[in-house]
């Protein structure tokens, strides 16, 4: 018995546009304001509400009305520090931020059934200045002696370091990629952030000093969580999470079956023009993985990109803008439809079946859970990337000894780990969330990191409430 | 359709609103074109002894976004030839008899000097004076503009010698930059003038540039105190009409009213409190002669809705509205109401309340909103929240009357009733 040899899938290929189509599918999708007038007649809509519901839907409570309210005074400096107080990441977050379920959704103009402040544009016009001229907005804080050593240089792992750096700490961070910046450069679509932006973000958050990355070590391969407990006072653990959750069906080791975070990762690092991508995609997911992965697919030139999601649009993870953004694409929703088998032909993905659902009852995510109905259809389609969620690194938390949730890494309070001195906090402990979340993750481990090794009554600025709310 | 046109001492208009004696009038072609738009008059910039003008002569206020809030100038009157201005007069007075032209005056400080400028602009073909007392800047050094206004006795003298020549109506035109502009008011009154306007402009600095720490505007490295006006200046412009169309002497000749017009409603307002004709300038400055479509047809509109078939039906009308302090009814009281199902929850009549009056808005804390409500017995009614109040009509002030009866607050000293307890 001889095993065929897949021959190479002649439908999976690059260089389906031209230079310039690239350069067009690829461009800012949110353009900022090209002019200082522009910024300050959306500054001036800003009602500056008292106790803001945009700052309290916020994950890190960024000042929002404050820095608005900044922007309108020309205090663009101001600003900027009243934005990288709360958030260190604010330029990258103001490109990738869910915000119309966040700060702009909440915005009481919606109540008003007008548009939202362009939190967003104005958060990126402020922070882009920022960056652009390299304003030093913080001083640190005098040494205090004390060595921090971090797991990842993604934005969890950025937010605890500099909020570290800021309190007199000395950080080295230890980043398994050649850059930084996390999943911010490697796994978020190409036309919101650009390669350039995210380095020049990690080169802006490092420039206040005290912290060092060292890029190319890997925890478990060139680092033992063991090792940086002697050599450090702590330990922050931000490694984030893996690559996408496999679908267990038949099928699945054909050739044009791929991982979104794979297939993202590729598309930052590589020339959009050598990215390979079927005629006839079908993306399993609904999250923000899933809509930049299947959005990019049609970008790089599929001719049909299906979006299969098992439960219905009132469930789905991702925002109704990103779904938006699907739809202008051009890709084909599918819902209440779940992989059943795919199907192949000399090794190549060929066909993908799907369970046609159902809606049954809530399910531990408070969300109604989908049943098979017992219908099936099939898409003809050439290749399936996989976005149904990520794997925490379930192997590399046990190989550590961390106590963990099925994988992803156990805290008490908001970051101590079963470990003396170590510290997590981010997609490693929350199994993967947004840009956001990680940061205010990071701050939250700084504060830990600080009671323990400083003192247990060290306060830092942003465990502080606001007096703009009393 | 209501009837807006306008006799003014006879001066007939099509409508009310006429252009102020400022840069749109100072040439043919700026009046003629007014005129096309639809304006009801003018009053021709003013005519005087010769000038030589600065540059840059204009700064503004610009505030929340909104450019020339407040608008300043340091210009003079005209520096055109006397000659070529009384020239086009004539011409376009020829193109449009139905409109009211008006010309503004400013001789030297002597009889002769008025009585010649007199005869040359009524041979011109002007239907009225407007004597300018009240020009604040560059004229005044020379004991000319608001130098005359400031003192009523010269200001009496002046419109004395005005007198005595004019055969057209005389407008006498007021500086707001006195404590009161009642004594000069009087002044030209009991010296014949014919009627009064008001307010010139008013004696400003608009700001200062944070990097040349140069005052607006810029002069070569040097800035003056330059005449305040638009929008910003209207509520001082409707206090001191008001106080003309009180005063018993002055409110004898029809008054035309100026400062921060923009609108048909601002126009209303002024007539309201005592105004026979507006002047408008620095709307028209901001935006041209075209704003002018609106007022005519906003004026027109308000007048039918109420009822008023011509402009006489309403003017003065909020006069005796505006009573002293000590005649206010005390027993009058109201308290806000926050309507629940239009509020927005921004919270800025609490902090408002809660920082800068009397605490009584009570704050029930949300996730991401708050709700608002409002301490019946704290509120004192004084309008704050309603005013911050993003939304229209979310927040009204509802009547909780503390007795029937009217009382004042010299009946209530008078009584012995009660203080304030809090």
């Amino acid at each position: 018995m001889t095993i065929k040899k897949p021959t190479k899938n002649m439908s999976i290929k690059n260089n389906r546009l031209t230079t310039a189509e690239y350069q067009e599918n690829f461009a800012d999708i949110h353009p900022p304001f090209e002019t200082s007038d522009a910024a300050l007649v959306e500054a001036n809509r800003c009602l500056f509400c008292y106790d803001p519901p945009c700052m309290k839907s916020c994950p890190t409570s960024i000042n929002v009305p404050k820095f608005i309210k900044q922007i309108a005074t020309e205090n663009l400096k101001g600003s900027a520090h009243t934005i990288f107080s709360s958030n260190i990441m604010g330029a990258g977050c103001s490109k990738v931020c869910p915000v119309e379920k966040l700060c702009e959704g909440a915005c009481v103009y919606n109540l008003m059934h007008e548009e939202p402040i362009n939190i967003a544009r104005l958060q990126r016009y402020s922070t882009e200045k920022a960056m652009d001229n390299n304003w030093q907005l913080f001083d640190r804080k005098p040494s205090k002696g004390k060595r921090v050593a971090i797991v990842g240089a993604g934005p969890a792992g950025l937010s605890c370091a500099h909020t570290l750096s800021r309190e007199g700490i000395d950080v080295t961070i230890y980043e398994k990629e050649a850059k930084g910046g996390g999943l911010m450069t490697y796994g978020i679509a190409a036309y919101k952030v650009t390669p350039e932006f995210c380095e020049d973000e990690v080169n802006y958050i490092t420039s206040i000093g005290g912290i060092e990355i060292k890029y190319n070590h890997e925890l478990g391969k060139d680092i033992t969580i063991e090792q940086l407990q002697k050599d450090y006072d702590a330990v922050y653990l931000a490694f984030g999470v893996g690559m996408a959750r496999q679908l267990d069906i038949p099928g699945e080791h054909l050739f044009g079956v791929t991982d979104a975070i794979k297939f993202i990762y590729d598309l930052r690092d590589n020339d959009h023009s050598t990215i390979a991508v079927g005629d006839k995609v079908a993306v399993i997911g609904m999250g923000m993985t899933a809509i930049d992965a299947a959005t990019q697919a049609k970008r790089l030139g599929a001719s049909e990109v299906h979006l299969v999601y098992r439960r219905t649009q009132a469930e789905m993870p991702c925002t109704e803008k990103e779904l938006n953004i699907a739809k202008l694409d051009g890709c084909n929703i599918i819902w209440l439809a779940a992989p059943k088998e795919i199907i192949g032909n000399g090794g190549n993905v060929t066909q993908l079946v799907c369970d046609v659902m159902k809606l049954g009852e809530p399910d531990g995510s408070g969300r109604r859970s989908p049943i098979a109905s017992g219908e099936t259809f099939t898409l003809d389609v050439d290749m399936v990337i996989k976005a149904a969620g990520q794997m925490p690194f379930s192997d590399l938390v046990n190989e550590e000894s961390l106590e963990n949730n099925n994988g992803k890494v156990a805290v008490q309070g908001k970051s101590k780990t079963s470990l003396n001195n170590v510290f997590a906090g981010g997609d490693c402990v929350n199994g993967g969330r947004e840009v956001v979340d990680a940061v205010q993750a990071g701050k939250d481990g700084a504060a830990a990191i600080l009671k323990q090794i400083v003192s247990p009554d060290y306060i830092i600025e942003s465990e502080l409430k606001p007096t703009f709310n009393n | 359709m209501a009837d807006i046109s306008t006799d003014f001492l006879g001066i007939k208009s099509p409508n009310p609103f006429w252009l102020a004696s400022a840069p749109p009038t100072d040439k043919k072609i700026n009046v003629v074109r007014a005129f096309e738009a639809g304006w009801g008059g003018v009053v021709w910039k003013t005519l005087g002894s010769q000038v030589k003008n600065v540059s840059s002569r204009y700064s503004s206020v610009n505030y929340g976004g909104k450019r020339m809030m407040g608008f300043n100038n340091i210009e003079l009157i005209s520096d055109r030839p006397l000659e070529i201005n009384l020239r086009e007069i004539t011409e376009v007075v020829k193109m449009f008899p139905d409109r009211a032209m008006i010309v503004s005056l400013m001789a030297d400080n002597d009889r002769k000097s008025w009585h010649e400028l007199i005869m040359k602009a009524e041979d011109a073909g002007a239907m009225g004076f407007e004597l300018n007392f009240g020009c604040p800047h560059g004229m005044t050094e020379r004991g000319m503009g608001a130098a005359v206004g400031q003192d009523p006795e010269i200001a009496k003298m002046v419109v004395e010698w005005v007198m005595e020549k004019a055969t057209i109506p005389v407008i006498t035109k007021l500086t707001p930059n006195v404590h009161s502009v009642v004594p000069t008011g009087r002044g030209a009154v009991e010296a014949g003038t014919n009627a009064l306007s008001l307010i010139n402009t008013i004696q400003s600095v608009t700001g200062v540039d944070l990097d040349t720490l140069v005052p607006n505007p810029y002069v070569a490295g040097k800035s003056v105190f330059g005449g305040y006006c638009g929008p910003a200046v209207k509520p001082i412009a409707l206090k001191m009409l008001t106080t003309i169309a009180q005063d018993p002497v002055t409110n004898r000749v029809p008054i035309s009213g100026i400062g921060g017009v923009s609108t048909w409603k601002d126009a209303v307002e002024f007539m309201l409190l005592g105004a026979t004709s507006v002047q408008v300038c620095t709307a028209a400055m901001n935006h041209g002669f075209r704003i002018v479509e609106d007022m005519c047809e906003g004026l027109n509109n308000w007048m039918d809705e109420k009822g008023y078939q011509k402009t006489t039906d309403f003017i003065g009308k909020s006069v005796e509205k505006i009573t002293h302090w000590e005649d206010l009814d005390i027993n009058y009281h109201h308290i806000a109401n926050i309507d629940q199902s239009k509020c927005i929850h921004c919270g800025l009549c609490y902090i408002a309340c809660e920082d800068t009056s009397h605490q009584a808005i009570n704050v029930d804390r949300g996730q991401p909103y708050n709700n608002y409500t409002v301490k019946d017995e704290e509120c004192v009614g004084c309008n704050l929240c309603k005013l911050v109040c993003p939304v229209e009509d979310c927040i009204t002030m509802e009547e909780h009357r503390v007795a029937p009866e009217y009382v004042n607050w010299k009946d209530w000293q008078r009584e012995g009733r009660p203080l304030n307890d809090h």
